[in-house]
């Protein structure tokens, strides 16, 4: 069986390409990135590099068996990659499963994604590492998995990190549980270092944000909702840049929200320090102002912050300080939402709003070329974490989705796969659609036009 | 004329001719207050529920006095501690109770935008009796009648807010509702208890007592709550008192004929000392009184249009 993306705008970031071409697909693999002539003798399939048309290794029986989809219009990229992802399984299968996130993640362009360790139990010993993976293989898309940096994210004691490592975990981790000791946080890069992993930093002073709720500010003044301080994040990552040279570990800031923050981060990078970060969709899409109408589903950790920040981020995205664009897609039951504000869960759904929002606020208004957000998406997740994917690599996965950037598209939750419903985005009118998602060959979402066979049949 | 909605969340987005709709209609039932038979018809058959979520000793008392010296029917439900911690949700506690049939919510709660979830939850009125560090809006009517009623206006004058504005839901709702109005509002604290980005809204702020009271008409004593001690947000109490507890001698700086307010309960002799709060400025009664008067008039304008006009 092959397959044959046609005539579609291929960007690879990880090798410079954006060209109207095709992709060969065959047995899961990506045959050929070029040109498809389609034999004209009916005898065998000729393929055309460059000017030069060369016999490929195709049998000719094959050539009965082409699936043609025809791709016009779209673009071709590798699959995103999101390396930030609340799967919420084990423990927390009423939010989220590992069977619906991946399926979210499918609907959202994502062949790869990485699951955080705050699960019950935690992700925090080979046995569980190793349960997320098995389920993970049964479902559409790539599931990795990074280990609790503390036993039962405990922050007390370090978890068993290199057999994690062993195991399949990709990264270490203290998400949703900022380590607070400073000591420990130093031992565990030490430590996390020697199996060549970086260390994924939530960065939160947590002695700043007690019970805090949303951006300390003049709107969380006038709302009378306790205030977060950008400063809560910023002393952390300072600290963690700091330990990062100490250590010379690998450091991944997650979820960078401020302006502070970019700077920081960009201060490390100008010294040489291994540092890289991630920022989020909704950080460069909203504000500490959507949190007027008292609306939960805009309660995230960390919090939205203000404009000013938002053009920070947007800034250090195209000056190439903030690397990565995840999603930290936190999905969370209706009644963990519906409850005041100061009781309600933090976060929101990312998955499936991801592209959009990365079209409409980066792409469209100019901030990033297609190239370059694409880029965040998949080379760069793959740059941190040391992975093979994230390029259009003839013999590799064929792991690919295809988007259409000029569709447009409406925001409604009762449409997502996610369990989770819970989005600010509800109704906004966005441009730029995941038209299909392939993994290892296999379209596991979406839908892709068939071309006409352009050949003569035997 | 009604108000043309259907809560009362805030002062915040309310508008001048709003608030001054309320403040005359209270104004003109305050007199049924005085009467031997304090009993008028015109909430006959409208039930009202008040939610609390927090102990209230006077907005609760206050509320309901309002709502049957108007001849409505009360229910009155207390929770203590959380709705989370009780078991039931508030909202499925507010659907329960809507089914029963109430007309009007009047909900106090300590998470800020509880009321605006329950406005959103129910298709009866809710009004805000103190959510949160968010909004008070009666306390704040109440205020701006008593200022009224003793200035004779409120547009031009000075009125300093002084204590725990941080926390402080009173003066959050003060500050909207007098500059609405015209005032000139001043807030008065230990930078500690300044909120972030407070002084983007429309007042001035002071850290120096001595300073701030200088010529204003007004002095509106916020409380101070022990039990946020542990926060530390400042060092002891004798140290608050000693820089913002509003004596005798400070009160000389303010105009001669100042007013002096407080929203209850009062720390004697922490913010407020006793001779100034029994003294002959004090108004602290009056807002009381004042309150009762607020309430049924709010009351009246939210129930009272629908078909069942009866003159007051």
């Amino acid at each position: 069986m092959l397959l044959v993306l046609r005539g579609g705008r291929v960007i690879d970031p990880s090798r410079g390409v954006d060209e109207v071409t095709d992709v060969i697909i065959r047995n899961g693999h990506i045959q050929y990135i070029g040109p498809f002539s389609p034999p004209t003798n009916g005898s065998s399939l000729l393929v055309n590099r460059g000017q030069k048309e060369v016999p490929n290794s195709f049998p000719s029986q094959e050539t009965t068996n082409i699936k043609f989809y025809d791709c016009a219009g779209l673009v071709i990229t590798p699959g995103f990659i999101d390396m930030h992802v609340h799967l919420r399984e084990p423990g927390f299968e009423h939010k989220e499963t590992i069977a619906t996130g991946t399926e979210a993640a499918a609907a959202g362009g994502f062949t790869t994604i990485v699951a955080t360790p705050n699960t019950k139990p935690a992700v925090d010993n080979r046995a569980v590492v190793e349960y997320v993976l098995e389920r993970g293989r049964a479902a559409l898309v790539n599931v990795l998995t990074t280990g609790a940096a503390t036993k039962c994210n405990e922050g007390a004691e370090m978890a068993e990190i290199g057999d994690m490592v062993e195991a399949g975990a990709v990264a270490i981790s203290d998400d949703a549980f900022p380590l607070q000791s400073a000591d420990l946080m130093r031992r565990v890069m030490e430590y996390a270092k020697m199996f060549n992993i970086p260390v994924l930093a939530h960065c939160e002073d947590k002695s700043m944000t007690r019970d805090a709720v949303m951006n300390e500010g003049v709107t969380c003044t006038v709302l009378g909702l306790r205030p977060w301080p950008r400063q809560a994040e910023e002393i952390m990552i300072w600290r963690n840049i700091l330990l990062a040279d100490l250590t010379g570990c690998a450091l991944h800031v997650q979820h960078v929200t401020t302006a502070g923050g970019v700077e920081a981060i960009k201060w490390a990078k100008s010294r040489g320090i291994r540092v890289t970060c991630e920022t989020c969709p909704q950080y460069f899409s909203l504000t500490d102002d959507a949190l007027t109408s008292f609306d939960t589903n805009a309660k995230c950790n960390p919090p939205l912050r203000t404009q000013a920040d938002v053009d920070a981020i947007k800034a250090g995205l195209a000056d190439g300080t903030i690397d990565v664009i995840a999603t930290d897609h936190a999905p969370h039951a209706r009644e963990d939402k519906e409850v005041e504000m100061q009781e309600a869960a933090f976060g929101m759904v990312g998955l499936e709003t991801a592209l959009s929002l990365v079209i409409t606020n980066l792409v469209k208004s100019g901030v990033l070329s297609i190239g370059e957000a694409i880029e965040k998406m998949t080379a760069a997740p793959a740059r941190v974490l040391g992975l093979s994917s994230g390029a259009l690599i003839e013999g590799g996965s064929a792991d690919i989705t295809v988007i259409d950037p000029e569709a447009n598209v409406t925001i409604r939750s009762s449409e997502f796969k996610s369990l989770g419903r819970n989005t600010p985005f509800e109704g906004f009118e966005l441009a730029g659609r995941v038209v299909a998602t392939i993994v290892a060959g296999e379209v596991v979402s979406g839908e892709l036009r068939c071309g006409e066979l352009m050949m003569e049949k035997k | 004329m009604q108000l043309k909605r259907k809560d009362i969340l805030g002062l915040q987005d309310m508008t001048a001719e709003e608030i001054g709709l309320i403040l005359d209609t209270a104004e003109s039932y305050k007199e049924i207050l005085s009467r031997p038979v304090k009993k008028v018809p015109i909430l006959r058959g409208k039930s009202i529920c008040t939610l609390f979520y927090e102990n209230s000793t006077r907005t609760r008392c206050s509320f309901e006095l309002a709502a049957k010296i108007m001849s409505a029917d009360t229910t009155s439900v207390s929770v203590s501690g959380s709705s989370i911690q009780k078991g039931e949700s508030f909202k499925d506690t507010l659907l329960t109770l809507e089914a029963m049939g109430m007309d009007l919510f009047v909900i106090r709660h300590s998470a800020s935008g509880a009321p605006h979830f329950a406005a959103r939850v129910v298709k009866s009125g809710v009004v805000n009796a103190g959510d949160g560090m968010h909004e008070h809006p009666t306390q704040g009517l109440l205020d701006m009648l008593t200022i009224r009623e003793n200035k004779g206006r409120i547009e031009g004058l000075k009125v300093l807010i002084v204590g725990d504005i941080m926390h402080s839901r009173v003066a959050r709702s003060n500050l909207w509702g007098l500059s609405k109005m015209g005032a000139e509002v001043r807030i008065c604290g230990p930078a500690t208890l300044l909120p972030v980005g407070v002084d983007k809204l429309p007042v001035k702020t002071y850290t120096d007592l001595d300073e701030a009271i200088d010529g204003v008409d007004v002095v509106n004593v916020l409380r101070i709550q022990l039990e946020r001690m542990d926060r530390g947000f400042f060092p002891s109490i004798r140290e608050y008192s000693k820089f913002y507890g509003v004596s005798k001698t400070r009160l000389k700086r303010a105009k001669p004929d100042v007013l002096v307010m407080h929203p209850g309960p009062m720390n004697r002799g922490i913010e407020i000392t006793p001779e100034v709060a029994d003294g002959e400025f004090a108004v602290i009664t009056d807002q009381v009184t004042n309150g009762v008067a607020v309430r049924m008039a709010l009351l009246y304008l939210l129930l009272g249009g629908g078909g069942s006009v009866v003159s007051a």
